[in-house]
């Protein structure tokens, strides 16, 4: 953390997006997270795919609960609607939230605190139920607001800052997502923003619930040898098994790895993304093979990350319960209250 | 690209725009900082070891360190984050005012006399004679006579001060500061100053045995005018630079109500200025060029204008008119630039318009298009190669002549430039000098004196204040017109006072305070990428220089800017990779840093004038 805030003077050259802003117009607060926080590269990651796809800040909505991971929402997007909620019940709000108003790009904000202990249920019902949003967990492994103690996510087996083991099962929220029939599930590295922007990017504009792990390493706390999320523990264990080229109608994503057979996968709204294949036999269609694959991978010591699953046909919370199209929260009486003729009308259905 | 090699004191200098560009490489950062602390005093005696006259600097200098600055470079871009108030510039990016801060130390400051050095008891038995009294030899002066060396000096003027107290009006700079600065130089001891002494031979000068000669008697000789009219119009046609010093000595006061000035430079500017006060109600400058391409400073230009004085351009001198064997005006042919060829054989061409010339009547003409070198007291046979166009030739290192015991120094070394250039060659001249009669070879230059040292205080403490100033750049007060026209003695500009040379002082970014880089103790976390608000830093994949450039976070604006590259990282293989052009020096990069890879370390560069530090064995044991 720094106790300065940002100065406000930024490149010569900063380019302005469609919506008229530059990057640094989607910056919150100064971060007060440790210095070299991986939530802090999320943050980045966020403003940079925010600020690519032209959105309009206050068409934003960040929810989050409580930790390290919950405090970042204020460190980006600071014109934008911002909940912190209550500790591990952010998905209860963003769907509350996302009923009300179906309008907004709703970004919900965990870590795997949050999510994968106090908060479980609630990530499992949230995707469950196919709430449209973007479900981000900063995945550390560790509560650092607390000093370092396993959280539930931490390998079975790794090694605490103290030296202690884990003996505990991780819980897996990859694996969760996918078998809760999540139908964008992603997994990356914060320290990899050329995989992570097009990452977010995708999952904003995809119509459904999106989730994405992204492995952040705890600097304070969970850095050292021993530790599975460690920069340099995930940087040797990476395995991708593809790379996010292009989203319909954007420009392109340079990359700088090795080139790879390119396949398109349409989404069910029309979109298109086209991916970079890097483990040859990946299909990230196949909801059922890609849970195999995650899971073969992780008992050979490996991170998967890349698009793990994309289902080319998703659907949300509003249509399997039939809203109407106008969100909810501008509906006016005479919507609300159509008057007791139709409420007649709907009595005598039912008679 | 290979590492950058940090050691090197080139590198770091670079990066402070203002000092790399001064050509006495004074440390500005460092005496801004100290005027931001109240520490005039300080401040001053930085500006004097290197360019020892910061009082008459600060109020005239040509400010080479200026167009430099990275602030300018910095506030491209972002003039819209923030409305000018009243004591500011309007919203254009600028510079920090480097030149009128030197001349806040130097109003503010103490007694700095006990500060001075003086002249040993026991003198070394050489002795130097300096020819002219101006900023190069009063420089030689002072870097040598610490040392105890016997130096005397000659001057023709009836003070020492040479182009600055001749030329230089006193509405610029008041007698007083000149007075001040040359006799902090006097006063060290071991200088006699012959004034109203013209020497008119150097061998006489050279048989009287003195161990080096330098010359530093300027560019004496302005340029004339050659069109018809000019001999019969003489009495009122005058040449600038002799006329400015007419009025420097008293010898003239008044001037016709109509005054044409010719030429675009800045003598032109003091002349136009100076006959304002002295009775010229209508006077304009009058210049074959347009205004863009004039030699005179872009402040010097506005502060004509500012006091009711047109500019004309583009306007050829074509003959003077004579009524009665009296000056009535003069002829103008009307031009227009055109530009022929491409790249670098492009020359710009002045052709007639077509226009009817044009008819200015006036009472007065001063003549300043340009001065020349003369050394009409230097015989052929002294010892000194003159080159084709009359100049002396001088070693640009030693300024040694091709007689081992003459120096040249300031204007008349390799014609007209400026106080700060003249400083920089007394400098050199004495550590030449000093050299020479230690008998060490005077091609082996001394090294600057470089410090390199962590700013860190604490965890987010720094010994400099980080927190960049969002200000713009602060108007310098000016004494009310209808005093300042009416007597030319009255100093225009006021100068900065405390408080809003305070503010002007936190502009300045800190370049000196340098972003160092320690691969090995990097993680590759991104947190520097991320918080840096230029966009400097970029983790990439190694490439040479051009492809390096094209992948940096930011585009790469301006290519004479380093990048500063480090060596590969242990982790992915890549290097980091620092555009320096508009690196705040918030040390941003360094809180965010969790493992001290990025530090903010001072690096302070001090030229190594005469004296024990310029010779060799010593250097060693230092």
């Amino acid at each position: 953390m720094t106790y300065l805030a940002k100065p406000k003077l930024h490149h010569p050259s900063l380019p302005r997006n469609e919506a008229g802003y530059t990057r640094r117009d989607y910056e919150g607060k100064i971060s007060t997270l440790c210095a070299g926080c991986g939530h802090d590269s999320i943050s980045a990651s966020i403003i940079q795919a925010c600020w690519e796809l032209d959105i309009q800040p206050h068409r934003v909505a960040k929810l989050s609960g409580i930790g390290c991971s919950s405090k970042t929402p204020d460190y980006f997007l600071g014109n934008s609607h911002g909940f912190n909620s209550v500790h591990g019940r952010m998905p209860s709000v963003l769907t509350g939230a996302n009923i009300a108003n179906r309008d907004l790009l709703y970004l919900g904000v965990s870590g795997d605190g949050d999510s994968a202990s106090i908060g479980l249920g609630q990530f499992a019902h949230c995707i469950r139920r196919g709430v449209n949003m973007v479900y981000i967990v900063e995945n550390n492994g560790v509560y650092g607001l607390t000093k370092g103690q396993f959280s539930a996510t931490a390998s079975k087996g790794s090694k605490s800052k103290r030296g202690v083991l884990n003996p505990d099962e991780a819980v897996d929220l990859v694996g969760m997502a996918l078998l809760l029939r999540a139908t964008f599930v992603a997994r990356a590295f914060s320290g990899d923003k050329k995989q992570l922007v097009p990452l977010i990017k995708a999952a904003i504009q995809h119509p459904g619930p999106s989730f994405i792990d992204i492995v952040s390493p705890c600097v304070a706390f969970n850095n050292h040898e021993g530790s599975t999320k460690s920069y340099d523990y995930v940087r040797q264990h990476n395995a991708a098994v593809n790379r996010l080229d292009f989203i319909e109608g954007r420009e392109e994503i340079t990359a700088d790895y090795a080139p790879g057979e390119v396949i398109s996968i349409a989404q069910h709204d029309g979109s298109m993304l086209k991916l970079r294949k890097l483990a040859p036999d990946y299909d990230p269609t196949d909801r059922i093979k890609a849970m195999n694959y995650v899971q073969e991978r992780a008992a050979a010591g490996e991170i998967v990350t890349g698009l793990l699953y994309l289902s080319t046909e998703a659907a949300d919370l509003h249509q399997y319960i039939k809203t109407v199209d106008t969100p909810l929260n501008q509906l006016g009486t005479r919507e609300l209250c159509p008057g007791s003729a139709a409420l007649n009308k709907i009595n005598a259905n039912l008679r | 690209m290979k590492p950058t090699d940090i050691a090197h004191p080139d590198y770091f200098h670079k990066v402070v725009d203002c000092q790399w560009a001064c050509p006495a490489h004074t440390p500005v950062p460092e005496y801004i900082r100290l005027i931001a602390a109240g520490r005039h005093s300080d401040a001053y005696m930085v500006n004097w070891n290197s360019n020892v006259f910061p009082g008459i600097l600060g109020r005239t200098c040509d400010r080479p360190c200026e167009p430099a600055c990275r602030r300018g470079r910095v506030e491209e871009g972002n003039v819209e984050i923030r409305k000018p108030v009243a004591h500011e510039h309007g919203s254009q990016p600028e510079p920090v005012a480097i030149c009128r801060l030197k001349r806040v130390a130097a109003d503010n400051k103490d007694d700095i006399t006990p500060r001075l050095p003086k002249a040993p008891k026991q003198k070394n038995g050489k002795r130097i004679a300096c020819i002219g009294g101006g900023p190069a030899s009063l420089t030689v002066a002072r870097d040598l006579a610490p040392l105890g060396y016997d130096i005397t000096i000659y001057e023709a003027d009836p003070k020492a001060g040479g182009f600055m107290r001749s030329q230089v009006p006193r509405f610029r700079l008041p007698e007083s500061v000149i007075d001040e600065e040359v006799g902090y130089i006097t006063g060290i001891g071991n200088i006699e100053v012959k004034t109203g002494t013209r020497i008119d031979s150097l061998k006489k000068v050279l048989a009287e045995g003195y161990d080096a000669v330098v010359v530093g008697t300027g560019a004496p000789r302005g340029r004339d005018l050659d069109v018809p009219g000019r001999k019969e119009g003489a009495k009122n046609i005058h040449v600038g630079i002799d006329w400015l010093a007419s009025v420097s000595f008293g010898h003239i006061d008044k001037i016709g109500k109509r005054v044409i000035v010719l030429g675009g430079g800045n003598t032109a500017m003091d002349c136009c200025r100076s006959a304002k006060r002295l009775g010229g109600e209508d006077v304009k400058v009058i210049v074959r060029s347009g205004y863009d391409e004039m030699k005179a400073s872009p402040w010097e230009k506005e502060d004509a204008i500012e006091e009711g004085i047109p500019i004309l351009n583009y306007m050829v001198p074509k003959s003077c008119t004579i009524e009665d064997g009296k000056l009535t005006g003069m002829v103008f042919e009307k031009v227009k630039a055109i530009y022929e060829g491409e790249g670098e054989k492009r020359r710009r061409k002045l052709v007639p318009t077509g226009e009817p010339d044009e008819h200015v009547p006036c009472d007065d003409v001063l003549v300043a298009i340009g001065q020349e070198n003369a050394f009409p007291w230097i015989e052929r046979d002294a010892g000194i190669e003159f080159d084709k166009w009359n100049m002396p030739v001088v070693d640009k290192v030693t300024m040694q002549s091709t007689n081992p015991k003459v120096f040249f120094g300031g204007d008349s070394a390799f014609g007209p430039k400026n106080i700060i250039w003249a400083v920089a060659h007394g400098h050199e001249v004495a550590v030449s000098i000093d050299k020479m009669l230690n008998s060490e070879d005077l091609k082996d230059r001394p090294l600057p004196a470089v410090t390199v040292i962590s700013q860190k205080m604490g965890i987010h403490e720094w010994s400099y204040d980080n927190d960049i100033s969002a200000a713009l750049r602060n108007k310098v007060p000016w004494q009310d017109q209808k005093l300042t026209l009416k007597n030319i003695k009255v100093e225009v500009e006021l100068g900065f006072d405390a408080q809003t040379g305070f503010a002007e002082a936190q502009r300045c970014l800190n370049c000196d305070v340098q972003t160092v880089f320690t691969p090995r103790l990097c993680i590759e976390c991104d947190a520097c990428v991320d918080i840096c608000p230029m966009d400097c830093i970029t983790f990439t994949p190694n490439a040479d220089e051009s492809d390096l450039r094209r992948q940096l976070t930011a585009p790469s604006l301006h290519p004479e800017q380093d990048l500063y590259v480090s060596d590969t990282l242990r982790m992915t293989g890549r290097i980091m990779a620092k555009d320096e052009d508009v690196c705040l020096h918030c040390g941003l990069c360094a809180e965010r840093c969790p493992t001290g890879a990025w530090d903010m370390q001072k690096y302070l560069l001090e030229m190594t004038h005469a004296g024990p530090g310029c010779r060799k064995p010593q250097r060693k044991a230092a």
